[in-house]
C-alpha cells in the first residue's frame, strides 16, 4: 500500500474582503496526483508560489483539499477523527528554525511530541535520547535552543518529529533559512533517516539537494511539470530554466559542453562525473 | 537597544534546595511571605532571618545574587523608609529645625525595612533555585483543581512556558528592527518622553506584525506535532514529591510553630 496517496487534489486559497465576500480566488494546487511508497525519498521542486509547500500541507492535514483526497496510509485527510493519526504517521519540518521550537530546553523540545500522544514518561525519556542521538544533537540535549545555530535548531526540529516514530517526514524547505553548512548537515541528515527507513519528502528550491533523491517531482503553477529520477529531470536543462529553476553548475557546465558537440551523457549530477565523462572523451580522441 | 533581558535569573548550581520539589517550593515561599505578613515583632524577623540564612546557606547560591534582588526596589525603599522615619509621631529622640525623629518611628522603619528585606530575598531564592519551566509546571500542578470550575490551567501554563521561549527571541528582534531604523536616520535617544515614546511607534509595527506572524508559525507547528490541549498529554519529567519535600516541610513546620510561639509570646508592636 502506498503511505501518501494524492488523488486530484485542488485547493484555492480564497481573498475575502473585510464583509466576507470573495474577492478572489488563487488556485495553489491543480488537479495533482501523486503517490509515494513506503521508504521513498521524494523530492518536490519549483520556485515560489508553485504551490509545493500547500501540497505538503495537504499531506500533514493543516489544509483540507478543495477537491480531491489526500490518503496518508489508507486513512483520509478529511477524516477529523483521523487527524491526530495522520500527524503521527507524517511529521513535519517547516522553514524557520525559531517558529517551530517550543520547549526552553533542547530535549524539551524534543519531548514536546511523545508528551502530547500521551507516552508514558520513561519511554519519553528513551525517544528523546535516541532521536536527539540520531541527528547527532545528544550532546546539546541540555542546552537552551536559542543559543543554537540554525542548522543545529532545524536538527532538533528533526529529533522533535522523529521521536514521534513517524513512518514519513516531510521537510517544508527545511533550508531556506540557513547557511550551506547548515543546509548540508539538514539534509545529510534526512538521508540517513531515508536509509533507516523512513519515507521522506522534501520541498525545496535548491537543485543540489534533489540529487539523492529516488524521484524527483517538478511543480509549477499547482501542477506536476516534470516527474522522474534526478538524472532524468537534470537532462531536461532548457526546461528547467523555463521554469526559472537555476540548474546545479556541474550540470550546466556538462549540458553546455554536450551542446558544443561533446560526448557527454545527459543528467549529469555530480563532479566526479562530469571528470569521468570527460576523461572518457579525450582518450576517445586521441 | 535592549540588553539582555534574563527572566526568571536561576542561578544554575547543584544542590538540596535546587532539587526540591518546585511546588515544595512555591507553597514555602507562599506560607514564608504570608507569615512575615501577619506577625510584626522583631523576634518573628529573627526567626524568618535564621530560617532563610539556613536556606541560602543549603542552596549554594552566592549572598550577591540575592541581594540583586534589592535593585528594583532600592529607591522606593530608602523613600518609604524615610517617609516613616520623619512622619511618625511620638516621643522624639533627635530633633533639628522642623525635623523630628520619635522613637516609635525608628522602629517602625525598622521592623518595615526588615520584613520588606525578608520578602525580597524569599521570593529571590525561590526563583534563582528554580527554573520558569520547573515553575510553570509547579503552577499547572497546583492550580489543578481550578479545572472543576473550568478555568484554563494547562492553556495558562502552555502560555506562559511559550512567552518565556520567546522573550529572547523578540528582544533580539526589537534590537535589528532598532538598528535597521537607525541605519536609516531614525532617532531614538533625543528630546523628550513625549518624542521618545512616539519614536517606539515604527519599531513596535513592524515588531508586532512579526510576532503575529511567529504565533502562527509556532500554532502550525505545534498542531503538526500531535498538540491537542492537555487531554491525554503526558511529561517527560513528572513532578514527584520526594523525601527531601517532607524535610523541607517539616523544617517549615518547626519554623511556623516557632513564630506563633514568639509571636504569641511577645506583645505585637501594633502601627
Amino acid at each position: 500500500m502506498d503511505i501518501v496517496e494524492i488523488n486530484s487534489l485542488t485547493f484555492d486559497y480564497i481573498r475575502r474582503d473585510e464583509e466576507g465576500n470573495v474577492e478572489g480566488i488563487t488556485t495553489a494546487v491543480d488537479d495533482l496526483t501523486l503517490s509515494v511508497k513506503p521508504g521513498e525519498f521524494i523530492a518536490v521542486l519549483g520556485h515560489n508560489g508553485s504551490g509545493k509547500s500547500t501540497m505538503a500541507r495537504h499531506i500533514n492535514a493543516m489544509l483540507m483539499p478543495t477537491e480531491g483526497n489526500v490518503l496518508v496510509k489508507g486513512m483520509n485527510t478529511r477524516n477529523s477523527e483521523k487527524h491526530l493519526d495522520i500527524r503521527k504517521c507524517a511529521g513535519m519540518v517547516f522553514q524557520n528554525p525559531d517558529n517551530q521550537i517550543v520547549g526552553q530546553l533542547v530535549e524539551e523540545d524534543v519531548a514536546f511530541g511523545p508528551e502530547n500522544l500521551g507516552v508514558p514518561a520513561d519511554e519519553i525519556r528513551a525517544r528523546v535520547d535516541e532521536s536527539l542521538k540520531a541527528v547527532g544533537m545528544y550532546a546539546y540535549r541540555k542546552n537552551d535552543p536559542v543559543k543554537l545555530s540554525g542548522g543545529q535548531k532545524q536538527r532538533v526540529s528533526i529529533a522533535g518529529v522523529t521521536a514521534m516514530h513517524p513512518d514519513c517526514i516531510i521537510f517544508d524547505e527545511p533550508t531556506a533559512m540557513l547557511d550551506p553548512a547548515g543546509r548540508k548537515d539538514v539534509i545529510e541528515t534526512a538521508k540517513k533517516l531515508n536509509r533507516e527507513g523512513i519515507t521522506i519528502i522534501l520541498i525545496t528550491h535548491y537543485m543540489e539537494e534533489v540529487t539523492g533523491a529516488d524521484r524527483v517531482i517538478v511543480m509549477n503553477k499547482g501542477k506536476a511539470v516534470m516527474e522522474g529520477t534526478p538524472k532524468e529531470i537534470f537532462s531536461r536543462v532548457p526546461e528547467l530554466k523555463a521554469l526559472r529553476l537555476t540548474v546545479p553548475q556541474v550540470t550546466e557546465l556538462a549540458w553546455e559542453l554536450k551542446q558544443r558537440g561533446l560526448d557527454i551523457p545527459a543528467g549529469i549530477l555530480t563532479e566526479a562525473e562530469l571528470i569521468a565523462a570527460i576523461r572518457g572523451n579525450a582518450r576517445n580522441d586521441g | 537597544m535592549i540588553r539582555d533581558i534574563t527572566l526568571g535569573k536561576y542561578y544554575n548550581a547543584d544542590s538540596p534546595v535546587h532539587r526540591l520539589d518546585p511546588r515544595t517550593k512555591l507553597i514555602i515561599t507562599f506560607a514564608y511571605l504570608i507569615s512575615l505578613f501577619i506577625y510584626k515583632s522583631p523576634a518573628v524577623y529573627i526567626c524568618a532571618f535564621i530560617f532563610l540564612l539556613s536556606a541560602t546557606l543549603v542552596s549554594k547560591v552566592p549572598f550577591k545574587y540575592i541581594l540583586k534582588g534589592l535593585k528594583p526596589v532600592w529607591f522606593i525603599l530608602i523613600f518609604t523608609s524615610l517617609m516613616n522615619l520623619f512622619f511618625t509621631g511620638g516621643e522624639p529622640v533627635f530633633s533639628w529645625w522642623r525635623i523630628n525623629i520619635s522613637r516609635e518611628g525608628i522602629e517602625r522603619t525598622g521592623l518595615m525595612l526588615s520584613r520588606f528585606m525578608l520578602m525580597i530575598f524569599g521570593s529571590n531564592l525561590m526563583t534563582l533555585t528554580t527554573t520558569p519551566t520547573r515553575l510553570t509546571s509547579a503552577l499547572e500542578s497546583l492550580m489543578k483543581p481550578l479545572k472543576v470550575i473550568h478555568f484554563p490551567v494547562h492553556e495558562i501554563a502552555m502560555m506562559m512556558s511559550i512567552a518565556l521561549r520567546f522573550i529572547p527571541i523578540l528582544v533580539d528582534e526589537t534590537n535589528k528592527i532598532m538598528k535597521a531604523q537607525l541605519s536609516r536616520g531614525a532617532d531614538f535617544e533625543s528630546g523628550n518622553i513625549f518624542r521618545k515614546v512616539k519614536s517606539l511607534v515604527p519599531v513596535l509595527v513592524p515588531l508586532f506584525i512579526s510576532a503575529f506572524r511567529r504565533a502562527g508559525d509556532l500554532a502550525m507547528a505545534m498542531e503538526a506535532r500531535c498538540y491537542h490541549g492537555g487531554e491525554g498529554r503526558t511529561q517527560m519529567n513528572p513532578l514527584r514529591y520526594a523525601r527531601r519535600d517532607g524535610a523541607a516541610f517539616a523544617v517549615f513546620i518547626f519554623y511556623i510553630i516557632t513564630i506563633v510561639f514568639w509571636g504569641s509570646l511577645i506583645p505585637r508592636i501594633t502601627g
